[in-house]
């Protein structure tokens, strides 16, 4: 080769890379951490990463109605790079610098477990990454780990709301016919707080309802409950609290379905909404379930225009009812769009800053798919929503399992207020709750 | 403690035995004969959980005698059985026997996480549900508790299982050939005994077990990903509590592991997981080959 042929060649690379670059430059690389292997994918993981390409795919091509109807982020295009959260805290970390520091993305909307929230969230505000937590539930995040947040978001309730409005929803449906409670939750942070939490709430609204000496906390995926349902079978306690979710919730179903369990006792299944559609008719009816919000099933007939929008599209393309997960992943990366739209307009309808999008999200109040979204506590930094409960019934028109009497609980009723811990709150009484 | 309690301990810990001997003895059984101590069990497991679980459902759904899904459990697992013999053993493991065994953990080991990720090539993320068996066998109450037929019948397969075993150890000539390849290798192939072909077929029936494990258990779990790699630490457990390679050590070991458990989760719940590890740390401290480990021949 001549060396005005290496030139020629040179320069056209040249100026494809440069081409690349410039197109590069158009969009907003945004990194969606879900769990895609393992024993989460299928219940969380999986419904996640597919609420998030659903509106990804509608803001990228304006699908979606007002106030999301311009296409992208503040018009440019998300360039989304989905990833597995799985193998634990260290290594989202090190995933998560690389995707800063070799894949140079602008925003990072995801994870699912608090074990990863926790790892990663003083690691995102070292990074400077615009980060928006979208499922994971500890309150430790903002209450200890990242006490004055800057980059660090959530945009969803924490883990005490749920167990707080589920203890609301045993007191007003309930009432006297509880005569005591036992939990079996999973041994790990989430299985632990969440008892603490449900029970905790419970010594406040109900104060007469006694509490098992004994607690069940098997081995997180452990698969076999064969002690576990016949120590539930021969406790005095009738209500039984737990925060399950995925494979473990459905092999705890089935097995305690089998030996009639739930037909003797009454049962507040946290996140049980997770499996709910997958089990079809063998999910039992008359479970009090959640979402940790107003998501999945408890907006199936919710007729926001982009409820409306998400609900029919993604039955369309994934042959399947959304669930909690696709709804609260989906409800992150809408409060990125607000955040970019906003800051785009406030910035003269240029293309803003970090600092300006994180200050058009801090404390605002966007829109979502099933309601609205508060980001009311820690600095403006951690998503309030109402939180809704109900019971489990067959619909036999639809052919799948819808709730009935239920009931919302607003923010205000069921979280702690600004600048207390969840666990002094909960400790002293649920003082300033209004419900 | 009262003798309702016992009872309930008694079922309880016998069905949870049952559990882990399934999953344990097809380790055992190699792991006797080969000295391999093959990862790759749990992948066995799984795949016997999903395959059942799929033609489960396949074979319900076709509206046939209900009683034929028992039949679809066994076949999954001898179908399984046979392949992962000529995959495993055949494909990996005869070309490793003569190297250390650390080597040969880590061959299983990096076979294990490949079939990890077959088994989601084939079957995908989503989880595979197989409730009909558990559903068609009924309920007994036992001790004023409902207990389900089909985990109960666990514990009568196990002993099937383990009965069966020693017979074939014990009174056949099968079983005498394999007794003498365990103690010595080279003289067994000296004296005309085809070496590869009892490898071949104790491994055959290794994997038949595992994969029978988790054929049996699918209808009581949801399957899905992951299943193996929490089996293959339990089995580990057990094999370790009752010697390794020993088919009463792993009987007894899952025993005793089986009633400690339900005990802890009735009585004490908080040590429930504790209880089986600590249960094994002190065999290790007390008799480190295990409670029945065979007795080793000593070449000169």
């Amino acid at each position: 080769m001549t060396f005005g042929k290496i030139t020629a060649v040179a320069a056209g690379l040249a100026v494809i890379l440069a081409g690349a670059t410039a197109v590069s430059a158009q969009t907003v690389k945004m990194a969606v951490p879900s769990f895609l292997t393992g024993a989460a994918a299928p219940a969380f993981g999986i419904p996640a990463q597919r609420g998030a390409e659903l509106i990804i795919r509608g803001i990228n091509n304006g699908e979606l109605p007002a106030p999301y109807d311009i296409k992208g982020l503040a018009g440019r295009q998300i360039e989304a790079i989905f990833y597995d959260e799985s193998g634990g805290g260290t290594k989202q970390v090190t995933e998560m610098r690389n995707k800063v520091q070799k894949e140079g993305i602008d925003v990072l909307a995801g994870y699912i477990s608090s074990g990863t929230c926790s790892a990663v969230a003083r690691v995102a505000e070292e990074l400077k990454l615009l980060t928006i937590l979208t499922v994971c539930g500890t309150p430790r995040v903002f209450e200890e780990l990242v006490p004055n947040p800057k980059y660090v978001f959530r945009t969803m309730n924490h883990g005490t709301g749920n167990n707080v409005s589920a203890a609301h929803y045993v007191t007003k449906k309930l009432g006297a016919k509880v005569k005591g409670m036992v939990g079996i939750n999973q041994n790990y942070a989430w299985g632990q707080d969440s008892w603490r939490d449900f029970h905790l709430a419970m010594a406040v609204l109900s104060p007469k309802v006694k509490v098992a000496s004994k607690q069940q906390f098997p081995k997180l995926f452990s698969g076999q409950y064969g002690a576990e349902i016949s120590s539930l079978l021969r406790a005095k306690q009738n209500l039984v609290h737990s925060s399950f979710w995925g494979g473990d919730l459905e092999a705890f179903i089935g097995q305690a379905s089998a030996r009639g369990l739930f037909k003797k006792k009454m049962f507040v299944f946290t996140v049980g909404e997770t499996v709910a559609y997958r089990l079809g008719k063998k999910f039992p009816q008359g479970l009090m379930i959640g979402t940790r919000g107003p998501y999945g099933m408890y907006a199936v007939d919710n007729k926001n225009p982009l409820n409306v929008w998400f609900q029919r599209e993604y039955r369309k393309a994934y042959k399947e009812q959304p669930s909690q997960p696709g709804y609260q992943y989906a409800q992150g990366i809408l409060g990125v769009k607000y955040a970019y739209d906003n800051a785009a307009k406030a910035n003269g309808g240029n293309f803003p800053s970090k600092d300006q999008v994180i200050k058009a999200l801090e404390g605002a109040t966007f829109p979502s798919i099933a309601g609205e979204v508060k980001m009311g506590l820690s600095h403006g930094h951690q998503g309030l929503t109402p939180d809704m409960w109900g019971v489990s019934v067959w619909d036999k028109k639809r052919g799948e399992t819808v709730v009935k009497d239920v009931i919302t609980f607003p923010a205000s009723c069921i979280m702690p207020p600004d600048g207390v811990k969840s666990i002094d709150w909960l400790k002293g009484g649920m003082k300033g709750a209004k419900c | 403690m009262n003798l309702q309690l016992l009872a309930v301990i008694t079922v309880d810990g016998l069905v949870y035995a049952s559990y882990l001997f399934m999953v344990a003895v097809g380790l055992t059984v190699i792991f006797g004969v080969q000295k391999v101590l093959n990862v790759t069990h749990g992948a066995f497991y799984s795949f016997g959980a999903y395959l059942a679980a799929q033609m489960i459902g396949l074979y319900y759904g076709a509206d046939w005698p209900a009683y034929g899904g028992f039949a679809i459990i066994v076949l999954s697992a001898v179908f399984l059985g046979v392949v992962f013999a000529f995959l495993i053993e055949r494909g990996l493991l005869k070309y490793l026997y003569h190297r250390d065994e650390h080597i040969i953990v880590l061959a299983t080991f990096a076979a294990f996480l490949m079939l990890e990720d077959i088994q989601i090539l084939i079957w995908g993320m989503n989880p595979y549900l197989a409730f009909q068996p558990m559903a068609e066998l009924g309920t007994t109450d036992i001790a004023d508790l409902t207990f389900d037929n089909y985990s109960l019948s666990m514990i009568a397969l196990s002993f099937v299982i383990a009965a069966v075993l020693w017979y074939a150890l014990k009174r056949t000539i099968w079983g005498k050939m394999l007794l003498a390849v365990i103690y010595d290798r080279e003289v067994s192939q000296a004296m005309g005994i085809n070496v590869t072909a009892v490898f071949l077929g104790t491994f055959m029936i290794g994997a038949f077990l595992g994969a029978l494990g988790g054929a049996y258990i699918a209808p009581t779990i949801s399957v899905q990903p992951g299943i193996g790699v929490e089996v293959i630490v339990l089995a580990f457990a057990v094999v370790v509590i009752g010697g390794m390679g020993s088919i009463p050590g792993a009987l007894i070991g899952s025993i005793i592991v089986g009633l400690s458990r339900a005990a802890a989760v009735h009585m004490l719940p908080e040590v429930e997981l504790f209880v089986i590890y600590a249960i094994m740390a002190l065999v290790l401290a007390i008799r480190p080959q295990g409670l029945f480990a065979p007795v080793q021949a000593r070449k000169i």
